[in-house]
């Protein structure tokens, strides 16, 4: 650390000179504005930047050094599980007969392709404890969407209109209340009691002929397994609801929980968590969907069969007339699933529980490092994630968890997950992952440990961190009321801003 | 912590101004600095007709999105439309210019079970 910011690269117009690019605009066929009605054709060509390829070039290339990305340091942002992704899924999904397959190419040539499919189904289900899995959804919040709906489908397909209603813990993500909305329900929260777990008494008060599924996470948004899952899943079956478990946080439990055994009815995966399919912009992700036998008629379509001679195909519309009907175009995100069934094939069932084991431990060790000097609401054994605070810190000091994060950044780490779940106050969720070494966790945790204590010596640096980024702190208020989406010349420039 | 003695809260931190036929309702300041930079404001159209309790309206920060709900029932009849430029009145005056919507109050009785000044006092103590 050394108090200098990386230099800001300039935008591509900034960086533009008359005449250096050389004109390249591609030039439209031919009559191609014979179609375009002369109203809307331009009068002065697109102020578009002039610039040689070279420059070009290096801008993009200035810019991605600006990035942060699990590639290039530690992501401990919780309930994300930022863990490294294998290159070797890269590989697998890049084989030409999945890369270049075309989606609407006739069945007899996508057998590789369908196999594949075919087969992650039944690995995902035999990993959730379930009896059949969809590849369909777009990420783990349409698989939400999708599990709801199909309980939705449930209950009308029983004639039971009254359920109105869909429970959710006050620790949840907020796709499950959001899922809820969009598939017609009214969201119900239940409080969590003081251990962190869902409390089994206001929830059975919850529960009734009104309520059409609860929806759990298990481990919970504050990394604690439920402790009384059992007694909560039993209490939902005897209201005739449905258990729908959020598998945001499976990396904790794999080869050791599986909810479909435990008795909840349908449930989502995040390959791009659980699977190390890539994040965001690396994405898209995907969210399969898992389902036991009361739900599966619902499962969306086309699902892939296997016929007696052993290939493969898509199912027929109207062959499984109580599915619910397509969530998504074509198969979902197929290059992401080539991408998933590598992790899955390459780790086996003893190297996904391997995968947990280590999660569990990284989390716990990293807790255990930062205990003192930052709060620990629930400090008993957490899985793969745990929730700290600054609550203390910022009495004492004037310290928030939003200046610890950004202070994080000054020390080359990207930040946790700050001020979720909204059940703790000042909250800081920390998910190491199972792929960072001992030391990385240990330059992290001296990192947080020096930065509770600068802020009872120097709380100004920390409250006015970062220094060493490309840019100091943002004003997201006025960025979200008065934003600022475009870049114009100055005033009294050649060429006025474009219209 | 700003808790003007003229007016009544809600649990959920609106108070409601009794204006005799008609009432002013906005959010007290304890939830404005909760809250954080507020950035937006939803409010419902003249003529909506609230119960009680409902959701009239959404305020969003930087940092969360939070329901509004109405602390009687009524009629509105103004909603304040300088809230769409200045979102920021709401942290700055919440209880002046940050007001949100009037509405022509159902039963005046319903003001009697919300809180006042003292009451809403103790709720802030207590959190």
């Amino acid at each position: 650390m050394n108090g200098v910011r990386p230099v800001l690269e300039p935008t591509l117009f900034e960086r533009s000179r008359p005449g250096r690019g050389d004109g390249k605009v591609p030039h439209p066929p031919r009559d191609a504005l014979a179609g375009v009605p002369a109203e809307q054709r331009r009068t002065a060509p697109p102020a578009l930047p002039e610039l040689s390829e070279p420059e070009v070039i290096r801008h993009f290339v200035r810019l991605s050094h600006l990035n942060y990305s699990v590639d290039a340091g530690f992501y401990p942002l919780g309930s994300c599980t930022m863990k490294y992704n294998p290159k070797l899924n890269e590989w697998a999904a890049r084989l030409p007969g999945f890369a270049a397959l075309h989606p609407l190419a006739p069945e007899a040539l996508a057998q590789g392709t369908l196999q594949l499919l075919w087969e992650l189904e039944r690995l995902l289900a035999e990993i959730g404890g379930m009896k059949a899995v969809t590849l369909q959804p777009a990420a783990g919040a349409q698989g939400e969407l999708t599990g709801i709906l199909m309980a939705r489908a449930y209950h009308e397909w029983r004639g039971d209109d009254a359920r109105r209603k869909v429970i959710v813990p006050d620790s949840s993500h907020g796709t499950n209340p959001a899922t809820a909305s969009m598939a017609g329900f009214e969201t119900v929260h239940v409080a969590s009691d003081g251990r962190g777990d869902v409390d089994l008494e206001t929830l059975r008060g919850a529960l009734g002929q009104d309520v059409a599924a609860v929806m759990l996470t298990n481990p919970s948004t504050l990394g604690l397994f439920e402790e009384k899952i059992c007694d909560i899943l039993e209490a939902i079956h005897a209201a005739g609801a449905l258990a729908y478990m959020d598998g945001a946080n499976l990396n904790a439990v794999l080869g050791r929980f599986k909810p479909g055994t435990a008795g909840f009815d349908v449930m989502h995966f995040n390959v791009h968590k659980t699977f190390s399919t890539p994040h965001g912009g690396g994405g898209p992700g995907a969210g399969p969907v898992g389902v036991g036998e009361t739900l599966e008629p619902f499962l969306p379509g086309p699902r892939v069969l296997r016929d007696g001679d052993g290939t493969f195909r898509l199912e027929r519309p109207g062959e499984r007339p109580d599915s619910i009907g397509r969530v998504r175009a074509f198969h979902g995100n197929v290059g992401v699933l080539v991408r998933a069934y590598a992790y899955i094939r390459a780790h086996g069932g003893p190297g996904l529980m391997r995968v947990s084991e280590d999660a569990v431990l990284a989390a716990n060790y990293v807790r255990a490092r930062i205990r003192g000097a930052y709060d620990i609401p629930f400090d008993r054994i957490c899985k793969h994630e745990f929730v700290a605070s600054a609550k203390s810190l910022k009495a004492r000091t004037g310290v928030r968890t939003l200046d610890v994060a950004k202070r994080l950044i000054d020390h080359g780490f990207h930040p946790p997950t700050i001020y979720f779940p909204l059940v703790v106050e000042e909250a800081l969720l920390i998910e190491p992952t199972e792929t960072e070494t001992l030391e990385t966790l240990d330059a992290f945790a001296d990192a947080l440990l020096a930065i509770a204590e600068e802020a009872e010596r120097d709380p100004g640096t920390v409250t006015s961190a970062p220094h060493e980024a490309p840019i100091g702190r943002v004003d997201e208020a006025t960025a979200a009321r008065q934003p600022n989406l475009r870049w114009c010349p100055a005033a009294g420039a050649e060429t006025p801003c474009p219209d | 912590m700003d808790v003007p003695s003229d007016l009544r809260y809600t649990d959920d931190h609106e108070w409601i101004r009794d204006e005799g036929e008609t009432g002013t309702i906005g959010i007290t300041a304890f939830a404005s600095e909760q809250l954080g930079d507020i950035v937006f404001v939803e409010l419902p159209a003249p003529g909506t007709r609230l119960a009680a309790g409902q959701a009239f309206g959404v305020v969003e920060s930087v940092k969360a999105v939070s329901d509004l709900y109405a602390p009687v029932g009524g009629e509105v009849v103004e909603a304040n439309g300088e809230l769409a430029s200045r979102p920021e009145l709401v942290n700055a005056d919440p209880y002046g210019g940050g007001w949100m919507v009037r509405l022509r109050l159902d039963d005046r009785a319903e003001l009697e079970g919300l809180r006042d000044a003292a009451a809403y006092g103790t709720l802030l103590a207590e959190a």
